[in-house]
């Protein structure tokens, strides 16, 4: 976690077509689009399915559930966040794929280890909420 | 006439969209020309669009193109991305082009922004937040999981740095020549996990330029004429965190089927192999990509001596980004280095090189580019 000296972490300025996911982080959710005449569920957000073009797509709750795909540890200094520490790549359990950082656990190659299971977590910054994750 | 205009299309509104960013403007318009035409994203093989990045189009809408055309240079762009795609089609490069404009001129709603976090743009959104530095951090994050799917060691990632290292001792205008090991790589300073300092590239200052005409003129010209057989080119996404597989690149593989297919080439004909290494598993990818080796054995075959002096498949023989230079955009010094060794003019000269594949990487690796290059008149 940042000291206090330190800046927030890059916040996102969201989009209109963004919205419903950043309204969903607020409300404690993680939202994902699904496509209603193929059935993919795809990330990130779009008014349209990438798979068909189509434009009959749904928001939904996911799970919230993931596991570890890959990540880095990073040993330079950064403005917002205290080195070393992870950032990751996670594999929902609805299939797509989202960068995050992993919290709860020591930032060690031994800690973070592929393929863990994960949930969602929230890191709140007012009118952003960040989803983070941490191990199940 | 050989090419048509088969569907086209404005966004469903025009005039002040305060609910529409700039990306969605592209894709609104671009679905309704799709549907102008009965086409779906994925019967689109080439884009192009000024404003917002190809790569960013390409990837928001679903294509995997073998043609990209970032061509930006202010209101005339889409006449000259017309222009291009006559060319690109007749020569085959692509099929069926689609010509994307957006713009949030009045509403400014998800302008700007290339994913360094605080913007608007999907980058920014989604990746921004998560304290990535650049490619040092969002170049690397797929590798652990090539490590666990492959079983690639530390000591054979390392490796890469080390052969390369070779290479560059024999160049006089490399930046590190002095020779380095395993031990040597291992031990430097840990940038990113699993990266050491040595295993990625420099940062240095220069340029270069090529000069290209008609291969019935070349011969005109003071210097050994260097043919181009064939190309290649594609585009991903502009997230890694995206990317359909992490241990292989799509845009990789397009862009390297098109060159192989174009010039006629196989691997057996390769003399020289260029592969942009803006950090050390670069080579690895770009050997499994290009189908030199199978998925999972191209650091082995680095490790067992193949890619170095004397190898059978010289690869990175200036040195590399991690040894010779990396000034930001590296992709130019490779190709200069094919074109030495087609010229016969290179420090670390192959003997007898007569063919030279050169693969550059782009945006971590959002994009590519391949370029196949050859000395004889009869290859």
């Amino acid at each position: 976690m940042a000291d206090a000296e330190k800046r927030p972490r890059p916040l996102p300025r969201p989009t209109p077509e963004t919205q419903h996911f950043w309204d969903g982080t607020r409300a404690g959710e993680l939202r994902l689009q699904r496509c209603l005449d193929c059935g993919t569920v795809y990330f990130p957000p779009r008014p349209f399915c990438p798979g068909t073009g189509s434009r009959n797509v749904e928001v939904f709750r996911a799970s919230g559930k993931a596991t570890l795909l890959s990540y880095v540890i990073n040993h330079r200094q950064h403005p917002s966040f205290d080195s070393p520490y992870s950032i990751a790549l996670v594999q929902l359990e609805e299939g797509p794929t989202m960068m995050t950082n992993i919290v709860g656990c020591e930032q060690t190659p031994e800690a973070l280890v592929l393929d863990m299971p994960l949930e969602v977590t929230f890191e709140d910054h007012g009118d952003i909420v960040i989803p983070l994750f941490r191990p199940a | 006439m050989t090419v048509a205009i088969v569907g086209a299309a404005e966004t469903t509104q025009l005039g002040k969209i305060p609910d529409t960013s700039q990306i969605e403007l592209h894709a609104d318009a671009a679905l309704n020309a799709m549907a102008d035409a009965g086409l779906m994203p994925k019967d689109i093989d080439g884009v192009a669009t000024a404003g917002e990045s190809p790569v960013g189009i390409a990837h928001y809408l679903g294509i995997a193109p073998r043609y990209a055309d970032g061509t930006s240079v202010g209101g005339c762009s889409f006449m000259l991305h017309v222009r291009h795609a006559v060319a690109a089609i007749e020569a085959g490069m692509a099929d069926t082009v689609l010509v994307t404009h957006g713009e949030s001129g009045r509403s400014g709603i998800g302008r700007g922004g290339r994913g360094g976090g605080g913007g608007a743009g999907l980058p920014d959104q989604f990746e921004g937040p998560y304290g990535g530095m650049g490619p040092t951090t969002m170049f690397t994050i797929g590798v652990l999981r090539y490590m666990k799917q492959y079983g690639m060691t530390h000591e054979q990632l390392a490796t890469v740095a080390v052969v390369q290292r070779e290479w560059a001792g024999m160049s006089p205008r490399a930046s590190y020549r002095d020779p380095i090991t395993v031990e040597d790589v291992m031990a430097s300073r840990m940038i990113a996990y699993p990266f050491h300092l040595l295993e990625c590239c420099l940062v240095t200052d220069g340029g270069g330029a090529l000069i290209l005409t008609k291969a019935e003129r070349a011969k005109d010209f003071p210097q050994k004429p260097v043919y181009i057989m064939g190309t290649g080119e594609s585009v991903e996404t502009p997230m890694v965190s995206q990317m359909k597989d992490l241990t292989s690149s799509q845009a990789f593989r397009i862009a390297g089927a098109d060159a192989f297919k174009s010039s006629g080439i196989s691997h057996g004909d390769v003399d020289h192999l260029m592969v942009y290494d803006a950090f050390a598993h670069l080579p690895i990818w770009g050997l499994e990509d290009l189908g030199f080796c199978e998925r999972g054995e191209a650091a082995g075959f680095i490790e067992d001596g193949n890619t170095r002096p004397g190898g059978k498949l010289p690869l990175n023989t200036n040195g590399g980004g991690l040894s010779y230079m990396h000034s930001g955009m590296y992709g130019m010094y490779a190709l200069q280095e094919s074109v030495r060794q087609m010229r016969g003019t290179a420090p670390a000269q192959v003997p007898d090189a007569e063919v030279s594949v050169c693969l550059g990487v782009g945006g971590m690796f959002a994009a590519s580019g391949c370029i196949v290059m050859t000395n004889s008149e009869s290859a």
